[in-house]
């Protein structure tokens, strides 16, 4: 509740610095919009050849663009901006304001920068998966729509963890902002199924980068391919880096030491 | 014209040392090259599977060599200079270029070949394994990779020229990631980045035929895998010179109008 509370001020308080920049809409109105058409052009290129991909249909892949466009908003909008200034508060030694805080610092640090205009992002995400959903129209049962918001849950935290795990270096090795610029770099290629790829990268997309978790679980869940030992292992694995970096935080927190503040 | 060459040399040198310091950068930057032409490999590999046949006469290992050398064409003609271009109009960096007794556009285009040169020796071992994990098949025809030659050449004056001339868009709006940005996703899938252009949907394809992109990128990984005829190879190198022909009137009359409505921010 409190979270709730924290995260929505932050996003008030975000929004009105941003108000004043409000070409700034348009303007990633405009590339949210280029992205889509290209996830969506390149949608419709290979289904002009194939009936399926690797056993996914079309509207089926668009749903699993719309889960794509609707992570990456959040990712954007919320937890990347904040990641980036805790770099670069750890580096000119400005985390002392935040850590005075009465309320829990990785709390503080997930939620304090909020750029405001990339939830256009979200809104297409969510008008894309809501176009396919109605295509896809009765074959979505009770079971699927369930497991589709458990395994978003599932994977909006795996990869929370994973950003927060990766910027908590930040106390060992001061310069790491380009780590941060590598998971954007391999998230796009989140927009297919990671069924597709060969296993190497497969493999890598799963374990090393969390990018299946995030996008292409949830859209098997929602097409009824999401079996429920997948589903407890995406369930087991958030609850588990969840709880480890939180760990790794609060041991990188120690060390910090607000040397020029 | 010696003038040129030793000022050319000396902006050669500075980039190497200076890029030389930032090795994590070039990882990010190697990253990048590879995972996009991985991932339409991926997309159309998984497409012949499906299909248990070729694609528009394109199997997994004919698909493998495609993106591979879309991904080497990518290398030797990308340019990074809209973000330049972003950065020194906004920190006001332009004002030190301009007082300089030359074109900008010459230590623009050092910078660049000296990087390129550089990051060959990143990517030569990087093109290897990749040869070996995806086993394309090509079959060369030694005109068509003689050919090659000038017609990346050209497909990289074609391509500077092209993001030199949209970088001005900086003198106008200090938000130019986002043209950036939205030139890349019309480039990706109109210059035969994401899919060869023949697997294009009649609509986009008609597109792709009136836009300069294709001679950058299709057009010079067709001709290395031997899949142009020697006439359709003689219309490509004129399309090229044509479009350059343009772009480089483009360039100028961008650049005239942009350093005139130059005011430095910052500085």
């Amino acid at each position: 509740m409190r979270l709730i509370r924290i995260a929505w001020t932050y996003l008030r308080v975000g929004l009105a610095a941003e108000l004043q920049y409000r070409a700034n809409f348009a303007v990633q109105a405009l590339q949210t919009l280029g992205g889509l058409g290209f996830a969506l052009g390149g949608v419709w290129t290979v289904f002009g050849h194939t009936q399926t991909l690797a056993g996914w249909h079309p509207e089926e892949v668009a749903a699993l663009v719309g889960v794509y466009f609707l992570i990456r908003g959040a990712i954007n909008a919320v937890i990347q901006p904040s990641m980036q200034l805790l770099l670069e508060d750890v580096r000119r030694g400005t985390l002392d304001f935040t850590l005075t805080k009465p309320e829990d610092a990785q709390l503080l640090v997930s939620v304090r920068r909020v750029e405001v205009w990339r939830i256009v992002d979200v809104l297409v995400g969510v008008a894309v998966l809501a176009a396919a959903v109605g295509r896809l129209g009765g074959r979505i049962g009770v079971a699927d729509a369930l497991a589709f918001g458990v395994a978003l849950a599932c994977g909006a935290a795996i990869v929370y963890s994973f950003l927060l795990a990766l910027a908590t270096f930040t106390f060992w090795f001061v310069r790491v902002e380009n780590i941060l610029v590598i998971f954007q770099s391999m998230y796009t290629a989140g927009q297919w199924p990671v069924g597709i790829y060969p296993a190497w990268l497969r493999a890598s997309l799963t374990f090393v980068v969390p990018i299946a978790f995030a996008v292409t679980v949830p859209a098997e869940g929602l097409t009824g391919r999401l079996d429920p030992v997948t589903l407890g292992g995406a369930a087991a694995l958030a609850v588990g880096l969840l709880a480890l970096s939180r760990a790794f935080w609060k041991v990188g927190l120690r060390r910090y030491t607000g040397a020029s503040a | 014209m010696r003038q040129l060459l030793r000022v050319f040399g000396g902006y050669f040198r500075t980039t190497v040392a200076a890029q030389l310091q930032y090795r994590a950068v070039l990882v990010i930057w190697l990253l990048d090259l590879v995972l996009q032409p991985v991932i339409a490999l991926g997309v159309w590999s998984a497409v012949a599977r499906s299909r248990g046949e070729t694609v528009g006469g394109f199997g997994p290992a004919e698909f493998a060599a495609y993106f591979l050398a879309v991904m080497v064409v990518d290398h030797l003609t990308f340019t990074w200079i809209m973000w330049e271009y972003d950065y020194r109009i906004r920190h006001g960096d332009f004002s030190t270029v301009l007082l300089r007794p030359i074109h900008p556009v010459v230590s623009d285009l050092a910078d660049n070949v000296a990087y390129k040169l550089l990051t060959l020796v990143v990517l030569s071992p990087v093109v290897a394994l990749l040869v070996w994990l995806f086993r394309p098949s090509v079959a060369f025809v030694p005109w068509a990779v003689a050919a090659f030659v000038p017609a990346l050449v050209l497909a990289f004056a074609l391509r500077f020229a092209l993001e030199w001339t949209l970088a001005m868009a900086a003198f106008w709006t200090t938000r130019i990631s986002a043209v950036n940005n939205l030139y890349w996703y019309v480039f990706a899938l109109l210059a035969g980045f994401f899919a060869p252009l023949s697997l294009l949907p009649g609509p986009l394809r008609a597109i792709a035929e009136w836009l300069p992109f294709r001679w950058v990128m299709a057009f010079p990984v067709e001709l290395l895998l031997g899949r142009l005829r020697p006439e359709e190879a003689a219309v490509g190198f004129a399309a090229q010179l044509a479009w350059i022909g343009i772009g480089v009137v483009a360039l100028r009359a961008a650049y005239g109008a942009g350093v005139r409505r130059y005011a430095a921010v910052g500085g």
